[in-house]
């Protein structure tokens, strides 16, 4: 996976080439290309390896183009598959996902995927076709101005004018994607642009080209406030974020961690980083954190958060959020500092040079008093799994997937219910092993992004935890998993409801189940043996061990339907917007 | 409170859209926006006036240096900058008033663009408060129609007896 992950360095765009590509190059200088090959061209000299997407009429060039090359090219269902599965194949490696899709509805179906990887920070680069440059702005047949509609869920985005710009912007883009802060970039080639012969001698050169500038060093001043800051605190926490997966900087925080005792939280973006089963790690912190996560940053009299956004589900309350602490930054985005709350001390740049520049400057500072605190937090309010009567506890099912992956899983989730319940249950001990939509909360994300990831790492154990609600958004995509032979376990708890929002209306709106609870769901054994799974079923507790065994140590691509009652909630729950100490502990609601 | 910016950006197709996107998409309390050529015609001068709390300021300056195709944000509101606007302003001109009003345009030296039977238009040229002058002291008369660019603005150069 190591080798995997780094991004095949051969060259930029414009750089020397080797062995096969170099005598593509050749030729490409001999023989002028279109825009489709062009295109083709450019993402085999950077070593893209798979794309995801779905054809149609403005793109029929593009994929005639492909048809030449040795690209992997997933055929999803629908182009919002396409794109979750761009998206979790970059979260699974750190490389951008490429997406292909027409123009008009194609491009828009990206829409969903775009925003996801935007708010996550996901490195994707989306080629859209559309209508031709003479047509463009007249409302012709499937035309939609995706470029406008994408501006505010893109890192950047290019509508192609004139096909000499588009090596120069083909280069820009993928760059961009992993530039920085990485985020999605998309490229609306007009089909014309594609079948219109491009001279390599003939470019348009950019006048004023983007500078892709190393991340600024850290000011020294802000570093050593940081590391005064750590040394002088007592009870600090760690906040991981996204950004310590992105920079790969888990055994640095390991050092940080155990020299200067601190507790760690971390987001569903950072879980993995620091290890879950490591004593100091009190995993999810905010709305559905452990108590014991919450109660230790009430607790702390410092906060360093590495890579993160302070979110709202985090921090609820900004008044009351740590109340005792001083707060300490690092990003490499200056706009993510003071965005949601203030912050005491601000270090911007690279997380890992930060990181190792800050451990040269610390002393051992060993903490035996906080260190205690936070077991007996941990042993005074245990994230305990309540006791399986006659139906299965979704909080044990997802436990036992986790005991049988041993570590060894990228665990793909959806979002609900049961996303809070393998944040919880599941343990990752390794970046890039738990992927979720954190940030947009997309439904229907997990089936392509496992699709993705699975792409990615093709010898790896793959699962994906989803939900009766969630699942119907791409259930589509079990063609896909099907007709590329992934190996992907589905584990599908099924509660009958949407039950992250039923929990809402239990808490909040008197138990008024408006619109939560499905009168109607398919067999979802048969469905997922009709798309050429095997499935099967399970209700009762003594039978889900022997049933995840059948499901994961099985050979190819499995389902199973975990059956549990409706009313299980996610505990404990700060509501949105309150402190750190208000708790919803019981099943009423109240503390 | 209140900030100028100049934001310089790549002259690419599109930037527009980027920038006013972001106005909209977070909020922002534009006043006004005033968009033009540079000395280097691949360049454009953007000119933000912008309200709101410290805080909200300091993310605009923030978010529009995250834009790719930014170049520079430079905040211009503590260095005094030179600045400047144009506006058209028609006014009312019938029957008695007609001098009267041509007394306030001469008054204010402002320069008359069209003369109509019933209106005058002018055009004035100054700092923001040369228009609100001009605006104030127009109003009395019946403003029919006016068009206002929005602030440009530069930083001052530097002293020359500074350099070394
Ligand atoms: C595309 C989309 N639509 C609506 C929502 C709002 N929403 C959040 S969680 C949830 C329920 C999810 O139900 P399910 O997938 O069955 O998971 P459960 O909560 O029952 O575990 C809904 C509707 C969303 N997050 N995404």
């Amino acid at each position: 996976m190591k080798a995997k992950s780094k991004p095949s360095e051969k060259k930029s765009a414009a750089g020397a080439a080797r062995g096969p590509e170099r005598a593509r190059q050749t030729r490409a200088r001999a023989v002028p290309r279109n825009g489709a090959q062009t295109i083709i061209d450019f993402l085999e000299s950077v070593g893209v390896e798979v794309i995801f997407g779905y054809p149609g009429g403005a793109v029929i060039p593009l994929y005639d183009a492909l048809y030449d090359s040795k690209i992997k090219h997933v055929l999803a269902r629908h182009e919002q598959g396409a794109i979750h599965a761009a998206d979790g194949y970059a979260r699974s490696t750190g490389k951008p996902g490429v997406v292909f899709a027409t123009s008009g509805p194609g491009a828009t179906n990206l829409v969903t995927g775009l925003a996801t990887a935007h708010m996550d920070s996901v490195p994707v680069l989306a080629i859209t076709g559309q209508v031709s440059t003479t047509s463009l702005g007249s409302d012709s047949f499937q035309e939609a101005d995706i470029y406008g509609i994408s501006i505010p869920i893109t890192k950047y985005n290019y509508l192609v004018k004139d096909p000499r710009s588009l090596p120069g912007i083909l280069a820009e883009a993928y760059r961009l994607t992993a530039y920085g802060r990485p985020g999605p970039v998309l490229i609306d080639v007009p089909k014309d642009i594609q079948t219109t012969l491009i001279d390599p001698g003939n470019l348009l050169p950019d006048s004023v080209p983007l500078r892709f500038e190393p991340t600024p060093t850290p000011d020294l001043r802000a570093l050593e406030a940081m590391v005064e800051a750590i040394s002088i605190s007592q009870r600090p926490v760690l906040y991981l974020g996204g950004g310590a997966t992105i920079t790969n900087t888990g055994d640095d925080i390991v050092k940080l961690v155990e020299k200067a005792d601190m507790a760690v939280v971390a987001t569903l973006q950072a879980k993995g980083v620091f290890p879950d089963n490591h004593p100091l790690c009190l995993g999810l912190p905010g709305m559905h954190g452990s108590k014991y996560a919450n109660l230790a940053i009430s607790e702390s009299d410092l906060i360093l958060g590495l890579g993160v956004r302070f979110d709202d589900r985090v921090v609820g309350n900004v008044r009351r959020f740590a109340p005792l602490a001083r707060v300490v930054h690092v990003d490499i985005d200056p706009a993510e500092i003071g965005k949601r709350l203030p912050v005491d001390v601000a270090v911007i740049g690279d997380l890992g040079e930060v990181l190792s520049l800050a451990l040269k400057r610390l002393k051992d500072n060993r903490r035996p008093a906080w260190r205690e605190r936070v077991a007996d937090l941990r042993a005074s309010f245990p994230m305990a799994i309540p006791v399986a009567g006659k139906e299965i506890r979704p909080q044990a099912a997802i436990k036992a997937l986790s005991d049988r992956c041993g570590g060894k899983a990228i665990l793909v989730t959806d979002v609900g219910q049961h996303q809070m319940w393998s944040a919880q249950y599941f343990e990752a001990d390794k970046p890039r092993h738990f992927l979720s939509s954190g940030g947009l909360g997309t439904m229907g994300f997990g089936l392509p992004a496992a699709i993705g990831a699975q792409m990615a790492n093709p010898g790896k154990l793959v699962c994906l935890v989803t939900g009766d609600g969630s699942f119907q958004m791409n259930v589509q995509e079990l063609a896909t998993v099907t007709q590329m032979g992934l190996p992907i376990k589905i584990m599908l708890i099924n509660n009958g409801c949407l039950g992250m929002v039923r929990q809402w209306q239990q808490f909040f709106f008197n138990r008024r189940y408006s619109q939560t609870l499905f009168d109607y769901n398919p067999d979802f054994v048969e469905l997922a043996r009709v798309y050429g799974l095997k499935a099967e079923r399970v209700e009762s507790p003594g039978k889900v061990a022997g049933a995840v065994e059948r499901l994961v140590g099985g050979k190819g691509a499995a389902f199973l339907e975990v059956r549990v009652p409706r009313d299980e909630n996610v505990l404990p729950m700060i509501p949105a917007g309150m402190g750190q100490t208000d708790f919803f502990e019981t099943e009423e609601g109240g503390n | 409170m209140k900030k100028i910016l100049s934001i310089m950006v790549r002259n690419r197709p599109g930037v527009l859209s980027h920038v006013a996107g972001l106005v909209t998409r977070r909020g922002y309390n534009v006043e006004s926006i005033a968009a033009g050529p540079t000395e280097n015609n691949e360049i454009t001068r953007i000119n933000l006036v912008v309200s709101g709390d410290g805080p909200i300021l300091e993310q605009v300056v923030k978010q529009f240096r995250k834009l790719v195709d930014v170049i520079r944000v430079d905040d211009l509101t503590n260095d005094e900058p030179v600045t400047g606007e144009l506006a058209l302003i028609t006014v009312r001109a019938e029957g008695l008033r007609r001098a009267e009003a041509l007394n306030v345009i001469n008054l204010l030296g402002l320069k008359l663009s069209d003369i109509k039977e019933d209106s005058l238009t002018v055009l004035v040229a100054g700092t923001a408060i040369n228009v609100d002058m001009a605006v104030n002291g127009l109003k009395p008369y019946g403003i029919l129609a006016m068009a206002r660019t929005g602030l440009v603005a530069l930083s001052r150069p530097p002293a020359p007896s500074q350099g070394s």
